[in-house]
């Protein structure tokens, strides 16, 4: 069995991440009512060993590492690749170098 | 290409407006209606919410309007987790949406539109091709470091599943990979064979995520975490990284996304697979 982190501690992951995409409101969302009645129904039980639970408890902790990647993932792209491709200039300004000016514009040798 | 990506039930509407937006891809033919998921086109709804259909089965509605997929059918999960897990998904999305980050909506497409036409046995022989050349089976043998870290860190993992499913796999650092039995790949060819093909398009698609069949099962039998089945994955990297420093704009962003579309997939085999929608209590005496 995978190493988790504790039922609560996921808990209240998905409920950070689900509070990021959705606001103040988040608590009226369908994720929200949805994953709070799962961790409801699968709190306790009177056995020693529970698969079902167990089974809860890691699909939670996949969808954590969804919404929380995903979210990262999204701010990386947004800082690095969002723009589109650079330009030559600012491609060259990256490494401080400057690119070459033709002092009399183009054909000026002949 | 964007009109091929979403397709909403009001014609008329959607025509007009997708024309504003897409007007030098009309004369692109069908071969191009399956559209990169890099596009973006603004957030037109505001509401998200789910509905039950015929049959049982959950519909995504935007506003008053029904979500299709891009082959132009009615979208449609199998179950309520599932729906509302790819409901949160339109509703995250802000002024523009972005399709590259809607991995349980693109796996639901996928299974919905099937769009590469394969059937079971097509995908099974696919995702097996993975086992002959499985990432936890390659060892290099330099630089000594790297060969004691995979050794370490890879070995529990194949022993777990040689003893899970009582077969051979075996590591080999050959460049021709392991001699895989044919026997282990009949064991793996009926397990796979009991997924349905929802289950099949997810666990296909976290295999070749994985490039692993071992991780992929780790993660499915819940074995491993996501995180942990990514390190894996990715353990020469982490090496290299551990050794030259870390570069956040490709190493970080290539695991996080890695990260993200293993959970996806991992999810939807679990959320699309018989055994987990039966949650009941066990009993013991």
């Amino acid at each position: 069995m995978a190493a988790l982190s504790s039922p609560l501690r996921v808990c209240r992951g998905i409920m950070k991440e689900l509070r990021a995409i959705q606001g103040p409101s988040y608590k009226k969302s369908l994720a929200y009512s949805y994953v709070m009645d799962q961790f409801r129904k699968n709190k306790v039980t009177g056995e020693r060993y529970c698969r079902a639970q167990q089974e809860a408890h890691h699909d939670a902790h996949t969808y954590l590492c969804l919404l929380a990647s995903t979210r990262n993932h999204l701010i990386l792209h947004n800082l690095y690749h969002g723009k589109g491709e650079r330009s030559p200039e600012e491609v060259a300004g990256l490494v401080g170098l400057r690119l070459p000016t033709q002092p009399g514009g183009k054909g000026w040798e002949k | 290409m964007l009109k091929g990506f979403l397709r909403l039930q009001s014609p008329l509407r959607s025509t007009l407006s997708l024309r504003k937006v897409s007007p030098r891809n009309q004369h692109l033919g069908i071969a191009l209606r399956y559209s990169t998921a890099t596009a973006e086109r603004k957030r037109f709804y505001q509401d998200v919410s789910i509905s039950q259909g015929e049959g049982g089965v959950f519909e995504i509605n935007l506003d008053r309007r029904k979500l299709k997929t891009p082959g132009g059918k009615l979208f449609t999960a199998p179950n309520e987790a599932l729906a509302i897990a790819v409901a949160t998904e339109w509703d995250a999305q802000r002024d523009t949406l972005k399709f590259y980050t809607m991995h349980l909506t693109t796996l639901c497409n996928t299974a919905l539109d099937n769009p590469t036409e394969r059937n079971k046995d097509q995908m099974i022989n696919a995702s097996l091709k993975f086992l002959e050349t499985d990432t936890v089976c390659y060892r290099v043998e330099e630089p000594p470091a790297l060969v004691e870290l995979q050794k370490n860190e890879w070995d529990p993992v194949l022993h777990w599943i040689e003893n899970r499913y009582n077969v051979n796999i075996g590591s080999s650092s050959s460049i021709l990979g392991p001699d895989i039995p044919e026997a282990t790949k009949d064991t793996f060819r009926q397990h796979l064979n009991s997924y349905n093909f929802w289950s099949l398009t997810g666990l296909e698609y976290v295999i070749t995520q994985l490039k692993s069949v071992v991780l992929t099962m780790g993660i499915i039998d819940r074995h491993l975490s996501v995180e942990q089945a990514v390190l894996l994955s990715r353990l020469e990297e982490e090496y290299q990284i551990r050794r030259w420093g870390n570069v956040e704009w490709a190493h970080d962003y290539d695991m996080y996304e890695l990260r993200a579309r293993t959970a996806a997939g991992a999810l939807f085999v679990h959320l699309t697979s018989e055994s987990s929608t039966v949650k009941r209590k066990l009993l013991q005496d």
